[in-house]
């Protein structure tokens, strides 16, 4: 580093052809109890001023790592094995822990992914933020914190001066974000990395954030680094792309050139899977529009054929409600200072049908009540009022065998993967717990059973022996579906049964949810934040906000013609709902 | 290498494919069926089993439990035969760590001092884990009125330490014997226990796994014996081992003072009492049974160590 | 903070009356003869049981002895030793010296524990932090009893640094040794557990986040990791009270201190049970307002805490 104090405000134009950041040929590894384990092997990449990249990518694929390269920051073991990392002609990688914090803060900025561990909970906002202000020497003292709520209210902290004093846990997950964003920015570094930003908050919040993040980078001609596993943001947020698989790069270039034309067989699979651009072929096989820019299929991990025509062909046929709910309320009680109680209205006086053979979706961000309504309807929690029919009975305080004979016909698949299975009981023991409860078959029949269950889910039999520890997401939340269906329900609850899982995966399943439809005649209550989805699987779509439903109708009348504000909010903010394809 | 070449690049910005001989691209998700099927305890077994201390630990607790199960394998001369010509003697042949200040064998006395101790660490944990991780359990498992009057009693007990709380039920009761001692121990004990398994089956009562498997029927109670507690034994069983230990120094502690087991009752906390007078001439009759008393307390606390690291899940999925 | 503070004082009080009925309750209500088996094989002078049974209302119903007994407290009445002077007398005399004890050793403990700890967290798997696992399981496995012996054999004896026994007033440098006896056993924990912390918030977002903003490798240690790490070492430490004042009865009678853990072991040694009784229930009532203080002291550590609803 020649003067790493210097902090040019406008690119420096001159040296248009002197990236700003050069890779070539980085490998990176983590010292394990078995040797070394190669996390990145061997990437190029190449970043001018005011430009942004972003490195998509599974998780395992490399890409945090790469990030962390560049800014020195590897956590544990993890070591620079070979390769450059040129940051304005200097070599990273063979910097010293002091040169390396003169770089970081003031010439490379860093946002990371989670809002909420990212923050010192024992100090202030102002303090944390101050403290970054000083150490790169932007500012000292009366000065730095006249900067420092410069600084919040740039990121979008409008009441930054009377929020200096409170504390992390005070701010909302979102708020928290622009705070980090400002920290990262308060220097006018030249080069920011974003980590997955906006990753754990709801589409609408994500969607502000990146839009705020856009401008002010634009603004101060900073360079981005994004790190996403989202394609649709990538290419949206992005104008050059770096797709990684396993360490290596398999394909990069401009993000319109990628998206349109992908080469490399795993981008093909990704772009084919993303149910964001996948809805656009829904579109063009409904309006028969076929044309030389339409997204293409490609092979394995895409969306099938079967669930894009299904999902194009859905309609709201003229079948009978399997559940009713009408007019329910669910109110919580919440410990407040002293004795008294606060009340939190989770539903407030919400009623819809999902009729038998079909797909209802749910949709809602964080805090909507979405979750609670499964709770209700699976008969988890009691109501406040209203009530819920499942095929045409009244559920209103039903125990016992027809609560036992309620419970065989309905069954949920919950969100986390690795909170839904018990680690300590083996996969076929995990699915044959159903059978057992309600006291269902022979030993040998159950075992039969399990076999046939593991085969509808497409897991080997040799699944039977793991645990939980030992599969994958995608595969644990394979063996919950196989857990609901071995009671052979007319109903499965999927409260965002796919939500956490990579894109390839997360579509494998949505094939076999499509699939076990058809072949069992299920229906589905499908509760989900993310719209895209939904667009694939969903019959009828009911939008919570704040406990009611704000709009309910079929998926094609609110993804075509919605007349809800808020709804209208949601799809906007889908990422890659914006990108324009095809000139 | 493909490049596609249309539109403006700047220099490293081309359109670039790799060779799919250099990406091969595998199946989506694949089970991995390779390797023998490892559950949480088998692979707490595989971590524990590489530790050296693991080692240690456990061929050190064999040891004494042999040696307290069966003293008089390992002792030549009674430790009741005390002449006073030998007090306070030095080691010779036969007697290889010389005599206390009545003049008995001092390697005997300790060999045999080792059930007392190990019988009532033993004990105490024992009504301790049951009693407190029971209440501990159910108390986090039910919640409601049970948990706040459960955990407002323990708050009591709590507020009275151990040894303090011993000391003075202890100077009271008529009968004074590893049983009693033990009880009184794992009184002002149980607390801790009850709050560590209270707290554990709280986070796996709020797990995903307990909605299901109420979800699919199985009643309150059966999921509470297969899903909740086997989750959330594991820093129980850290604790129980840590305190055994912890048992130990107590019960030397109140045999120190006095109070512990009656002076007929050969155990190293009396010995130590008995050595207190001649500390200052013979050291060693009071730092030997002291010596084996501490490295019976290591023992457990090793082997305490090396299971906490082996169960706890954040230091197993660091690895 | 007021509110927390007040929450915690309103919890205190049944924890103060269940844990005095609780001493009380066990000593008054076991079979036999509760004054015959205080005195254990030394009975009493004659005259003395009677003054005793006067003295706790036996012939009352069990209840009201108690409350006799709290409305005592809260006049100044602590009790009478075995001797017939007042606990409160013995108290204002011996407290002092143990409060210093304590406070001695709580710094000893916690500056170098703490210090330890961090550089062993700091250095996780280097030889500095193998041997501070390995001294810190060894302190905690040898008793306080113990450790007091040899430093006294040690230092007192053979190499005369320091008195083996500490005169009436126990002015502060007498207590020095005394006070690493007692300190020993805690500093092992504290080190142990400054050392974990440290260790944990070193892989935490946040201090990566906090090195990222450019921040030196001291200040984030200091004031990024070393923080944070001190609040469990604080909550540690209101339990710990609890084991120093059993610590403080084996300690002060080795050294031959007239602190109330001196007093308590003398009693003890002789089998004074009514003068046991009553320092134990002293014992206690201080360790519960003293784990209040800890637990303001973990408020102000912790803004969590101290604005939590």
């Amino acid at each position: 580093m020649t003067n790493p104090q210097t902090v040019p405000v406008t690119p420096n134009s001159a040296n248009e052809e002197t990236p700003l950041l050069k890779i070539r040929g980085l490998e990176v590894g983590f010292e394990t109890q078995r040797g070394v384990v190669q996390a990145v092997r061997g990437i190029d990449l190449t970043l001018y001023q005011g430009q942004s990249l972003a490195i998509v990518g599974e998780s395992g694929s490399g890409k945090s790592t790469t990030a962390q390269a560049v800014i020195g920051l590897l956590p544990g073991t993890g070591k620079v094995l070979g390769g450059s990392i040129e940051f304005e002609g200097n070599d990273l990688t063979k910097f010293s822990d002091a040169q390396f914090s003169e770089v970081r803060g003031s010439q490379i900025g860093y946002v990371p992914q989670d809002p909420m561990s990212n923050l010192n909970p024992v100090w202030s906002i102002g303090f944390q933020v101050q403290e970054a202000i000083e150490a790169n020497g932007i500012a000292q003292g009366k000065e730095a914190r006249q900067r420092t709520i410069e600084v919040l209210n740039e990121a979008g902290l409008s009441d930054a001066s009377e929020r200096l004093k409170q504390f992390p846990h005070q701010f909302s997950g979102g708020m928290r974000q622009r705070v980090l964003i400002g920290i990262g920015l308060s220097a006018r570094p030249k080069l920011l990395i974003a980590d997955e930003p906006t990753s754990a908050l709801d589409v609408t919040v994500q969607r502000q954030i990146l839009d705020h993040l856009q401008t002010l980078t634009r603004d101060y001609g900073t360079s981005v680094l994004f790190i996403t596993h989202d394609l649709g943001l990538a290419a949206e947020r992005a104008e050059q792309l770096v797709v990684m698989y396993k360490g290596k790069v398999v394909e990069s270039g401009p993000s319109r050139e990628i998206l349109e034309n992908p080469q490399h067989p795993y981008t093909q699979r990704l772009v084919a899977a993303a149910p964001s651009l996948a809805s656009r072929r829904i579109q063009s096989i409904k309006s028969n529009t076929s044309s030389e820019n339409d997204l293409k299929i490609f092979g394995q991990g895409s969306l099938d054929d079967a669930l894009i025509a299904r999902a194009a062909s859905r309609e709201a046929g003229a079948k009978t409600d399997l559940i009713k709910v009408n007019n329910i309320t669910k109110v919580y009680e919440i410990r407040k200072q002293g004795f008294r109680k606060d009340k939190l209205l989770a539903v407030n006086d919400i009623s819809f049908g999902v009729k038998k053979g079909t797909t209802t979706a749910l949709v809602g961000e964080s805090g909507s009540g979405k979750s609670t309504v499964a709770k209700l309807i699976l008969q988890l929690e009691p109501l406040t009022g209203g009530s819920i029919e499942f095929d045409g009975v009244d559920l209103a305080g039903i125990k016992g065998d027809e609560l036992l004979k309620f419970r065989r016909r309905v069954q949920p698949v919950f969100q986390d993967p690795y909170g839904s299975l018990d680690p300590q009981y083996s996969v076929g023991n995990t699915i044959a717990e159903p059978l057992l409860a309600h006291r269902i078959g022979t030993p040998k029949e159950r075992f039969n059973r399990v076999s046939e269950l593991l085969d509808q889910v497409s897991l080997p039999q040799a699944t039977r022996h793991r645990y939980p520890g030992e599969l994958s997401g995608g595969q644990r939340q394979r063996v919950a579906i196989a857990r609901a269906l071995a009671l052979k329900p007319d109903v499965l609850i999927l409260d965002e049964a796919v939500s956490a899982l990579d894109v390839l995966v997360q579509g494998q399943v949505l094939n076999l949810l499509t699939e076990l439809q058809t072949e069992l005649d299920l229906t589905y209550l499908f509760i989900t934040h993310d719209l895209a989805v939904v667009r694939l699987v969903a019959d009828n779509v009911c939008v919570m906000q704040g406990g009611r439903i704000v709009e309910a109708a079929t998926t094609d009348e609110v993804f075509e013609n919605s007349k809800n504000p808020y709804t209208q909010e949601l799809l906007e903010a889908i990422p890659g709902a914006n990108i324009k394809l095809g000139a | 290498m493909p490049t596609n070449n249309t539109g403006h690049h700047r220099p490293g910005q081309k359109h670039f494919i790799a060779s799919l001989a250099e990406t091969p691209v595998a199946e989506i998700d694949q089970v991995d069926e390779t390797g023998k099927a490892r559950s949480t305890w088998t692979d707490a077994w595989e971590s524990m089993r590489r530790r050296p201390m693991f080692w240690i630990s456990s061929v050190l607790i064999l040891l004494i439990v042999v040696v307290a199960a069966f003293p008089s394998l390992f002792v030549t001369y009674s430790p009741t035969e005390c002449y006073l010509k030998f007090s306070n003697g030095d080691p010779q042949a036969g007697h290889p760590l010389g005599f206390t200040r009545q003049g008995c064998d001092v390697y005997s006395r300790i060999i045999f001092g080792t059930q007392a101790s190990v019988t009532i660490g033993l004990l105490t944990t024992i009504m301790v884990t049951l009693f407190g991780g029971i209440i501990g359990a159910l108390a986090g498992f039910y919640g409601g009125i049970l948990d706040s009057f459960v955990s407002r009693i323990g708050d009591i007990f709590f507020a009275i330490p151990t040894v303090l709380g011993a000391i003075v039920v202890i100077s009271v009761i008529p009968v004074r014997d590893a049983m009693s001692v033990s009880f009184v121990l794992a009184l002002f004990a149980w607390p801790q226990i009850a709050r560590i398994m209270r707290g554990s089956v709280l986070s796996a009562r709020n797990s995903d796994y307990v909605t299901a498997s109420a979800a699919l029927g199985v009643s309150r109670f059966k999921t509470l014996i297969r899903h909740v507690i086997p989750n959330a034994i594991a820093p129980v069983i850290v604790i129980a081992t840590v305190s055994l230990g912890i048992f130990i120094v107590a019960e030397a502690t109140l045999g120190f003072l006095g109070i512990g087991l009656p002076g007929t009752v050969m155990s190293w906390g009396n010995d130590i009492n008995q050595a207190r007078v001649t500390v200052r001439t013979h050291p060693q009759t009071l730092l030997l049974p002291s010596a084996a008393l501490s490295v019976t307390v290591l023992a457990f606390l090793m082997f305490g160590d090396v299971v906490r690291d082996a169960l706890d899940p954040e230091a197993r999925a660091r690895r | 903070m007021l509110w927390y503070a007040g929450k915690r004082f309103l919890q205190m009080i049944p924890v103060f009356f269940g844990a005095t009925f609780l001493i009380y309750f066990m000593v008054f209500a076991v079979p036999g003869d509760p004054i015959a088996a205080l005195y254990g094989d030394h009975p009493p002078a004659p005259g003395v049981i009677e003054t005793i049974r006067a003295e706790y209302n036996l012939d009352k119903p069990f209840i009201i002895q108690y409350l006799l007994y709290i409305g005592g407290l809260f006049q100044g009445d602590l009790g009478t030793t075995f001797s017939g002077r007042s606990v409160t007398d013995v108290m204002a005399q011996a407290f002092p010296i143990t409060a210093r004890l304590a406070m001695l050793a709580l710094a000893i403990e916690a500056f170098f524990g703490i210090i330890v700890g961090l550089v062993a967290g700091l250095r996780k798997g280097k030889l500095f932090d193998a041997s501070a696992l390995v001294i810190s399981l060894l302190l905690i496995s040898v008793p306080t009893f113990v450790v007091g012996f040899v430093l006294q054999f040690i230092f007192g004896i053979q190499l005369g640094w320091a008195r083996t026994t500490v005169s009436g007033a126990a002015p502060w440098g007498e207590l020095i040794l005394p006070a690493i006896v007692l300190a020993s056993v805690s500093f092992a924990y504290i080190v142990r557990l400054t050392r974990a912390s440290v260790a944990d918030n070193l892989g935490a977002d946040f201090v990566r986040t906090a090195t990222a903003k450019g921040l030196s490798r001291r200040r984030v240690v200091t004031v990024h990791v070393l923080r944070n790490s001190l609040v469990p070492v604080v909550t540690y430490l209101g339990v710990d009270i609890g084991s120093l004042m059993v610590g403080a009865i084996v300690t002060e009678g080795i050294f031959n201190i007239n602190g109330v853990g001196g007093t308590v072991y003398r009693a003890i040694t002789l089998g004074e049970g009514p003068t046991v009784v009553s320092f134990v229930a002293v014992m206690v009532i201080i360790f519960v307002l003293a784990n209040l203080l800890v637990d303001l002291l973990y408020a102000a550590l912790d803004p969590r805490i101290r604005y939590a609803n």
